[in-house]
Parts: structure tokens; C-alpha cells; sequence
């Protein structure tokens, strides 16, 4: 059984293996530096569906089964599926649950839903409820962008401090025994607000919950950043990388040259126009299951620490002036 | 009384918090080039001013009045950002132009098909129907009301 | 030709005094608070005698930028009540604004039923 480990932390003590993973992508993603790791680019937003929400859905759905079927599992092997998304009451996760036809918990942390689901599959099936879980988040740029800002084909400049949000899905196998990487840890994140009102500047509201959750993970755990091959932020962007560093710095922490961030590597920065970085659900979840699942299992890297961070608004509150509050969750993933 | 100024402490604590990590946030903040902008702004929002002009010009050539003349015009380029909002070009010319592109009518229209086009699928009525008005909307409701008040105000001076 | 270069010149510089306010205030302004505010901006200048000139001065660089049409509305009222009276004060305005705005609205509802989102 595993147990908890200082304030916020869990460690397992059979640490569940991530047995298999998918990644299904958008187009401007698979223009990327990392498209040859996804399992499957598609060129249409529509996904061949009626509607931008029925694309997205069928891409988390697609995602799920294929990470499934790569290792030979049918989706009634699966004990439970646990999915989020970005839209009001996460209809992709409710609505590709529905094809699937797998026990189901729908979760949602905004952008940090991926690392959510892979706590609690872990948490599941070291605690001996599940024995095979399937996990899956997902985000599309055009579902999300409608929802919480402009219509795309709205002249509207986009300030530097925005981020794009992906179009993505990205999907795991947790299971008690089997080959390739495992989940180690984790640690719990609590929500922090520090007053960031800007719906425009997501990296600057959830930096002070990633700073929050790193330090409280190193010392609930006794690590340091040297700890780790790499720690991997969700989707901070360009602006909330910077401030997490600095924040860390101001706790007498230096990260070194350990940062990565999912919503930087996803793409080119110098020549896609996505401002600050790329954010959303489906941002960690692909960038996870492509490719460093891959770099895990060529066990090119050891360990690495991955942190998604959620920003924790709608846009009603927004619209009411409420300040942004966030939330990160972490895991330590060991070759 | 020890508690309540324990409570009052730790708010002011919190808001100074609040205010030192917003002064980070700025220095940090990748900055506009005003500049830039503004540059793109002038010349994006001229040159659909001159294309007004023109149309104005050929309209008055016409035989129009001249006020008559300039509420054709105000149509035609409702008519132009409409249709360069429906084939996908007036997204890109805002992303250029900044203000330039949205405070001539023409980027009226382009709030007012943007997010019904993309709304279709919603329906006609609560679709297209309720969101051609999401911009324009209060942009009417403002114009309207204040047009009367100053109409309500000219009338009591006469 | 003058007349050409000035509408640019002034339907240009309307333009910049609306990306200043922009980039240069609170992150929260969109384009609609900029469309309402030029609108109503319009209608208030109008009022007080100060657009006309501009209108007169510039053509269509005046009269295209969304104060213009505050412009149109605020002159159909006066206009409309030297006429009318009291009652001019409600028509006015949208009368002078009403091609304007029913082409707005048919157009609008024309390609956005017609065309699809591209992006």
C-alpha cells in the first residue's frame, strides 16, 4: 500500500506502470518539432464530425482506444476511465465516455486534468480498486477559443501574453503489472490565487500554484531539482516559466537548466504564431504520451518530475472581475 | 478583538503579496510595440477609409445627395467586411491592423458575422440569430440611447 | 486627390487614438468596448458641434470609423426634433442610421449563413 509523505505527497509502494499511451493531434501541432511522435496528425479541426465539440470528442475517444489497442487490451479490460476536457461540464470526457462504455469518473483541473488523472489512476490502483485504468485529456482550439474568448474569424489581436490553446488528446494505460515506465509519486496541489485578472495572461495566474506545488513537492520528499533528469511543466508558457523561475529563486531554489514546458516544446515558437506558448488540456496529455512516454520507455531520460498547471476560472467570473485561481499537480515518473 | 486584527494582518499580508507579485508580473510581461501597431493601425485603417472615399466619390458622381451618397457607402462597406469576414480574410487583416480594422464599419460587420457564422451550428434562432448581436448588440444599445438623450437635451434648449 | 489623402490622414489617425487606447490601458478592453466607445465618443462630439467639421474636412475618413456613425445618429436626432419635436428625439437617430444598420444585419445574416468558419 502506498502512503502519504508530508504535507501533500503520496508515494506508492507497488508504483503503478504506465503500460501504454496515445497521442492524436490537430494541424498546427503536427507542424511542430515533435509531430513524428504523435500516433496520428489530423488535418481537418473537423475531424470529419458535424461540429468542432464532436471532433474533439472523437479525438479523446480515438486516443483512449488506441492507447488500448496498442496493447492488445478490448475497452472491457479497462476497470475505469478517468477524462477531462476544457468545455462547460467537460462534455468530451461525458460524451466519448459514453461510446466507450468504461466505469467513469470525469474530472476537471483545467490545463492540469492530465496529471490529475494520472494521481488518481495511481492512487486507484496501488490502493488495489482498479487494476487497468485509462486515462485521456483533451483540448481544440476552436472549441475552447469560443468559449472563453473571441470567434476565431473575429479580426482580434491577440496580446503577447496569450496562449494557444491546443488541439490535442493524449491518453494512458495504468496498470498494477507490466513493461515500461512507472509512477513513482506525486503531489497534491492546493488552489493559490494571487490576484491575476488577465484571462490573457494564464501563464502569470497559475506560475505562483506551480512554484507552490515544486517546493512543497521537494520538501515533502526530501528531493531537489538535481533530483530529477527534468521537470516538465504543463503549459506556463513563456511568460509563467520566467515567473516560476524567478518565484523559485525567492525561495532559495534554483531549478538550473531542468525546466522544460510542454506548451513551449509542442511547437515552433519562432515561427507559429501561437504568442506565449500552447495551453489546454490536450497540451501535457499529447506531449506526455508522444513523446517523452517514448524517451521514458528508450529510457533516455531516468526520471522526470511532471507538473500540469490548471487555471481554475470561466468566463463568467471573468466578465465579474474575480481574479484567476489555479491549481498544479505533480508526478515522478521513473524509466 | 485578537482574533479579528489577526484577520485584518493577514489580509494586509496578502494583499501585499498580491501587489509585490504583480510588480514581477509587469517586469516580465512581454511589452507591446506601440509603436508597430499603431504604424499598422494607421495605414490599414486609412487605406478602408480611402476605399469609403472612393465609393463615396463615385456614388455623389451618380447624382446622389450627399447624405443619401454616404448612407450607401455606409452599406457598401458593411457589404465588403461582411463578405471578407465569410471567405476567412478579415481574421488576417485584424491580426495586421489591430484597431485599424475594427473601428471603421467594416469591422462592425466582421463582429456581427464572426461569431454568427460560428454559432451556426447552434441553431438559427439561439445561433445565428441571438449572436449577430453579441457585438453589435450594445454597440446599439449605447448608440441608441445616447442619440436620444442628446436629441431629449437638444429639444429642451431649443 | 487631397480629399483622398486626407480621408486617409484622418480616418488613419482615428484609428491610432483607438490602438493607444488599446495597448496602452487595462488588458480587459476588447473590441466591443472600443466599437461602443467610439460609438457613443461620436454621438457626444457630434452634440456638441465638434465632428461635423471633421466630416466636412475628411470625407468618408470621418464618416467610416464607427464614430461617424454615432455622428449620423446624433444629427438625425437633432434634425429629427427641429422637425418633429419631442418626438424626433427617438425617431431621428435611427432613421438617419437605419440603411446602415439593415444592411448590417441582412448581410450579416446573409454570409454568415452562406459561409463557414475557415481557421
Amino acid at each position: 500500500m502506498g502512503e502519504k509523505v508530508g504535507q501533500q505527497s503520496v508515494s506508492f509502494s507497488q508504483p503503478p506502470v504506465i503500460t501504454s499511451s496515445a497521442a492524436i493531434v490537430g494541424p498546427e501541432e503536427g507542424a511542430g518539432p515533435l509531430a513524428q511522435y504523435f500516433d496520428w496528425v489530423i488535418d481537418d479541426p473537423l475531424f470529419g464530425e458535424k461540429s468542432w465539440e464532436k471532433a474533439e470528442c472523437k479525438m479523446l475517444e480515438e486516443s483512449g482506444k488506441l492507447a488500448l489497442k496498442k496493447i492488445n487490451l478490448q475497452t472491457q479490460d479497462a476497470d475505469l476511465f478517468l477524462a477531462g476536457d476544457l468545455l462547460n461540464q467537460i462534455v468530451s470526457a461525458n460524451y466519448s465516455a459514453r461510446g466507450l462504455e468504461i466505469p467513469f469518473f470525469g474530472l476537471f483541473g483545467a490545463c492540469s486534468t492530465f496529471v490529475e488523472a494520472m494521481l488518481l489512476a495511481s492512487m486507484l490502483v496501488d490502493g488495489g480498486f482498479a487494476r487497468c485504468v485509462l486515462l485521456a485529456s483533451s483540448s481544440h482550439h476552436l472549441t475552447a477559443e469560443r468559449q472563453f474568448r473571441f470567434p476565431v474569424e473575429q479580426g482580434v489581436q491577440r496580446p503577447a501574453t496569450g496562449q494557444w490553446t491546443a488541439t490535442a488528446s493524449g491518453a494512458l494505460v495504468v496498470e498494477a503489472q507490466g513493461d515500461g515506465p512507472r509512477i513513482v509519486c506525486g503531489t497534491i496541489g492546493k488552489v493559490v490565487d494571487m490576484g491575476i485578472t488577465d484571462m490573457n495572461n494564464m501563464g502569470a495566474a497559475m506560475a505562483p500554484a506551480a512554484a507552490d506545488t515544486l517546493l512543497t513537492h521537494f520538501e515533502d520528499t526530501g528531493t531537489n531539482p538535481d533530483s530529477y533528469d527534468l521537470i516538465v511543466t504543463g503549459d506556463l508558457g513563456k511568460v509563467g516559466q520566467k515567473l516560476l523561475i524567478e518565484l523559485l529563486k525567492k525561495r532559495g531554489c534554483d531549478p538550473g537548466d531542468k525546466l522544460r514546458d510542454c506548451g513551449l516544446m509542442f511547437y515552433d515558437t519562432e515561427k507559429q504564431d501561437i504568442h506565449a506558448g500552447g495551453s489546454g488540456c490536450g497540451c501535457s496529455a499529447a506531449v506526455f504520451s508522444g513523446y517523452f512516454y517514448s524517451e521514458l520507455k528508450e529510457q533516455r531520460y531516468k526520471n522526470i518530475l511532471l507538473m500540469a498547471t490548471g487555471a481554475l476560472m470561466s468566463p463568467i467570473t471573468c466578465q465579474q472581475g474575480e481574479s484567476i485561481p489555479a491549481i498544479a499537480h505533480a508526478v515522478v515518473v521513473s524509466s | 478583538m485578537v482574533a479579528v486584527k489577526g484577520n485584518i494582518e493577514q489580509q494586509q499580508e496578502q494583499e501585499s503579496q498580491r501587489e509585490e507579485y504583480r510588480l514581477l508580473v509587469e517586469s516580465v510581461k512581454p511589452q507591446h510595440n506601440v509603436l508597430k501597431n499603431c504604424v499598422m493601425a494607421f495605414l490599414v485603417g486609412g487605406t478602408i477609409c480611402v476605399i469609403g472615399q472612393l465609393f463615396l466619390d463615385f456614388f455623389i458622381s451618380q447624382g446622389m445627395g450627399e447624405r443619401e451618397a454616404a448612407a450607401v457607402t455606409a452599406g457598401t462597406m458593411v457589404f465588403l467586411g461582411a463578405f471578407l469576414t465569410g471567405i476567412g480574410v478579415y481574421d488576417q487583416i485584424g491580426k495586421i491592423g489591430g484597431a485599424g480594422s475594427i473601428i471603421p464599419i467594416t469591422g462592425f460587420a466582421n463582429s456581427i458575422v464572426a461569431p454568427a457564422m460560428e454559432f451556426k451550428r447552434e441553431g438559427f434562432l439561439f445561433g445565428v440569430g441571438a449572436k449577430l448581436f453579441t457585438v453589435a448588440g450594445p454597440v446599439l444599445v449605447y448608440g441608441i440611447i445616447t442619440s436620444c438623450l442628446v436629441g431629449i437635451i437638444y429639444y429642451l434648449l431649443q | 486627390m487631397l480629399k483622398i489623402l486626407l480621408a486617409f490622414v484622418v480616418g488613419g489617425l482615428i484609428c491610432v487614438v483607438g490602438q493607444l487606447l488599446m495597448d496602452l490601458t487595462r488588458s480587459s478592453i476588447t473590441p466591443a468596448h472600443i466599437l461602443v466607445g467610439f460609438v457613443t465618443g461620436g454621438v457626444l462630439l457630434s452634440a456638441l458641434g465638434l465632428y461635423q467639421p471633421l466630416v466636412d474636412l475628411a470625407g468618408a475618413g470621418a464618416t467610416i470609423p464607427l464614430s461617424g456613425f454615432g455622428h449620423s445618429l446624433a444629427q438625425g436626432a437633432i434634425k429629427a426634433v427641429e422637425e418633429k419635436g419631442l418626438l424626433g428625439a427617438f425617431s431621428g437617430g435611427i432613421e438617419s442610421t437605419a440603411v446602415g444598420v439593415a444592411a448590417a444585419v441582412t448581410f450579416g445574416y446573409a454570409f454568415a449563413v452562406l459561409f463557414n468558419p475557415r481557421s
